[in-house]
């Protein structure tokens, strides 16, 4: 059964595929199903085709949502892999527990989470989610039931932290959560000017603050280059009690959705100039403190489901890069200036320095340095066009692209992004495949 | 807090309609075929909050054992005061118009099992003076169709029975509740084609456990069936017969 509903959120590239859902643990994974592969899939979150397997088959997790045991004592849940992000925090935030890293959504699955090996705005403090990762089951397509830790099977456990899904299915897993004392952060938000102060902000937050990221206005040029807003925050020690927090919200059940796609004029560079322009000045004061919840500051478009559609029927690609410390600052300048004469736009641009926290994951995107994430529509090959030289920039700089959010990279980008795939190959389950990485491996496959 | 016995537990809206009441901190008796499902579905409920969620492993179609369910459900739980039956199985239309035999098992499992484990638990909450019985029906029980008429029979009786029930009770402080959920994307249903009508387990589980706490007798799920299948049963046999449905 081809489902369109199992598409990537940057809806670009659309995929066939069939579906066969889950259910429960003990299941044997449906193998030699139409001769096809297999790509597990969870909420569908990733903006390219790594969640995609084109003319291949989807192993859709979604029902494996069942909570296992959670320690409330010592923080440590045990879920299967098809459990939300949102789920958890419904059930932990109450008994002030908190995600140890979160990305900018919580409609993501824990097995989403680990095969990205996900990260957020406290890299630079917590690392990846799989430095919090404790355990989990990960089932072949042999049959085969391997139990994977930093102990235990390690080289199972450093394949599939970042494997994107291709070393087998993960069903269940342990993850350690983090003590808060309210539901707030205490949030500061200071104007920068250009990027030099967005890199002594930095260097002066990232001490104190457990998170730090930036918003930039790409549309600038000239002396306001490189213009934006600074936001750090720490969890609030005082403000409403944990258990205050209201429900979270399921991705369906979002209180306002985006009905349809959105029309093309909606969506015009010189809209979006606008709108950037408008988000600057907003913040009047050089700095401004407050308290807010923590799904205002952590998932602020999960209020907006489906707001993906609001890039109209073509859809959008997120661009996030990783540019290590060293050339970074020359080479930030230079994706800036790119981007700031580019057509179609940069509609949205986050930055955040990268710790050096080392991640298990053989093949983890996160990288010390510096992290660019650009949304920006697709309007064919000026988008496609745009990325590649953003591409070459990052390759110059020894970078990485992410493949979460990748649909479009050469492979030859890819091998230069990535050399450990070579090793990581041996762990990629027979059966199983995506069109990311048909797509990054193909050429290299023939030339075998 | 309630006590609870739910029949049917692996079914999806089940699950879902016991996570909610889990929430509220409510024990649970779980019954179902398979022991690991049970058990999953058990410690889930136990993470979000049920103050107990007891396995009892039982084929709901052996009726002799429908009396031990429901002594043992009230010995593990000090009493009982709600029942939620949502087993049932979805039949194969065309195998039950060429073999009578699986027509029957069909009735069997999806009407008639109905009727022995609510006619002791009916007496028992009639002793007692409270209760409320939830039975999930069907939206299909409520006109015969070609293209499921032996699941929609037995669903149509179900409803007819609960009525029925309803009506003898209701003097008694029994509440009695038929649910009928339209078309829901659960495993029940997963070789069906979608269409926009279909919804989620999880939205079902919220109108049964709003309409269990409100002491609703019928409700359709979502709302609007009520609507639909007003305008369908409105339809004049003689051009209902020649519809293709």
């Amino acid at each position: 059964m081809g489902r369109l509903h199992h598409q990537s959120w940057g809806r670009y590239p659309r995929a066939e595929q069939s579906v066969r859902f889950v259910d429960w643990i003990p299941d044997p994974l449906p193998v030699n199903i139409n001769d096809t592969s297999l790509l597990p899939y969870g909420l569908g979150r990733s903006y390219g085709d790594s969640c995609l397997n084109d003319r291949g088959t989807l192993l859709d997790v979604s029902r494996l949502d069942r909570f296992i045991s959670f320690d409330a004592e010592n923080g440590i849940l045990r879920c299967e892999a098809g459990v939300s992000l949102a789920d958890i925090l419904e059930l932990t935030v109450p008994k002030g527990w908190f995600l140890p890293v979160t990305p900018g959504t919580k409609f993501v699955t824990v097995g989403g989470a680990i095969a990205n090996d996900i990260h957020g705005k406290n890299h630079h403090r917590a690392g990846t989610f799989g430095n919090h990762t404790l355990r989990f089951e990960l089932v072949r397509s042999s049959g085969q039931r391997i139990p994977c830790s930093p102990m235990e099977n390690p080289e199972w456990f450093n394949a599939t932290v970042g494997g994107i899904g291709l070393t087998g299915l993960i069903t269940w897993a342990e993850i350690r959560l983090k003590r808060i004392r309210t539901a707030s952060l205490d949030v500061e938000t200071i104007r920068f000017d250009n990027l030099a102060e967005f890199f002594s902000l930095s260097a002066e937050s990232d001490r104190n603050f457990e998170y730090t990221v930036a918003w930039v206005d790409c549309f600038s040029r000239g002396d306001s280059s490189g213009r934006g807003l600074f936001m750090r925050a720490n969890h609030a020690d005082v403000g409403p009690a944990v258990s205050s927090s209201g429900p979270a919200h399921s991705g369906r059940a979002s209180r306002l959705n985006i009905p349809f796609d959105a029309p093309d004029f909606l969506l015009s560079d010189f809209l979006m100039k606008v709108f950037n322009g408008l988000y600057f000045r907003r913040q009047r004061e050089k700095r401004s403190r407050k308290i807010l919840s923590f799904d205002p500051f952590f998932y602020p478009l999960d209020a907006l489901g489906r707001w993906n559609r609001l890039y109209g029927k073509p859809g959008f690609f997120q661009y996030q890069c990783v540019v290590p410390n060293g050339d970074h600052r020359q080479a930030a300048y230079h994706i800036l200036k790119t981007v700031a004469h580019s057509s179609p736009g940069v509609y949205l641009a986050v930055l955040k320095i990268f710790g050096d926290t080392q991640s298990p994951g053989m093949l983890s995107f996160p990288r010390p340095g510096l992290t660019f994430a650009l949304d920006i529509p697709n309007r064919g090959q000026t988008s496609f066009a745009l990325m590649e030289r953003l591409d070459a920039i990052v390759r110059e700089a020894h970078g990485a692209v992410y493949p979460a959010k990748d649909a479009r990279m050469s492979g030859e980008s890819f091998d230069a992004f990535f050399p450990g795939w070579r090793d990581f190959e041996r762990y990629v389950d027979p059966e199983f495949s995506s069109s990311f990485w048909r797509r990054v491996t193909g050429n290299h496959l023939v030339t075998k | 807090m309630r006590k609870i016995l739910v029949c049917g537990a692996t079914s999806a809206i089940a699950r879902e309609t016991a996570r909610l009441f889990a929430r509220d901190g409510d024990r649970l008796f779980l019954v179902g075929r398979n022991a690991e499902k049970l058990h999953a579905i058990a410690r889930d409920l136990e993470v979000r909050g049920a103050r107990q969620s007891v396995c009892f492993v039982a084929d709901l179609n052996d009726f002799d054992r429908h009396e031990t369910i429901i002594r043992n459900a009230m010995e593990s739980l000090d009493g009982l005061d709600t029942v939620l039956v949502a087993h049932g199985t979805l039949s194969d239309q065309e195998a039950c118009e060429k073999e009578y035999r699986i027509a029957e098992q069909e009735l069997r499992t999806n009407f008639l099992s109905v009727v022995s484990l609510i006619t002791p638990i009916a007496n028992i909450f009639e002793k007692q003076g409270y209760g409320t019985i939830a039975v999930i029906s069907s939206v299909a029980g409520e006109r015969g169709r070609q293209s499921n008429y032996v699941y929609g029979t037995a669903k149509g009786a179900v409803s007819l029975f609960l009525q029925g029930l309803r009506n003898r009770l209701h003097t008694k402080g029994v509440h009695v509740l038929t649910v009928k959920p339209g078309f829901v994307d659960t495993p029940m249903t997963e070789h069906l084609p979608k269409n926009i009508l279909f919804v989620q387990p999880e939205d079902i589980a919220k109108g049964i456990y709003m309409a269990i706490t409100k002491k609703k007798d019928t409700v359709y799920l979502p709302g609007y069936w009520r609507l639909i299948m007003a305008l369908i049963k409105k339809i004049p046999e003689a051009n209902f017969k020649r519809l293709r449905l």
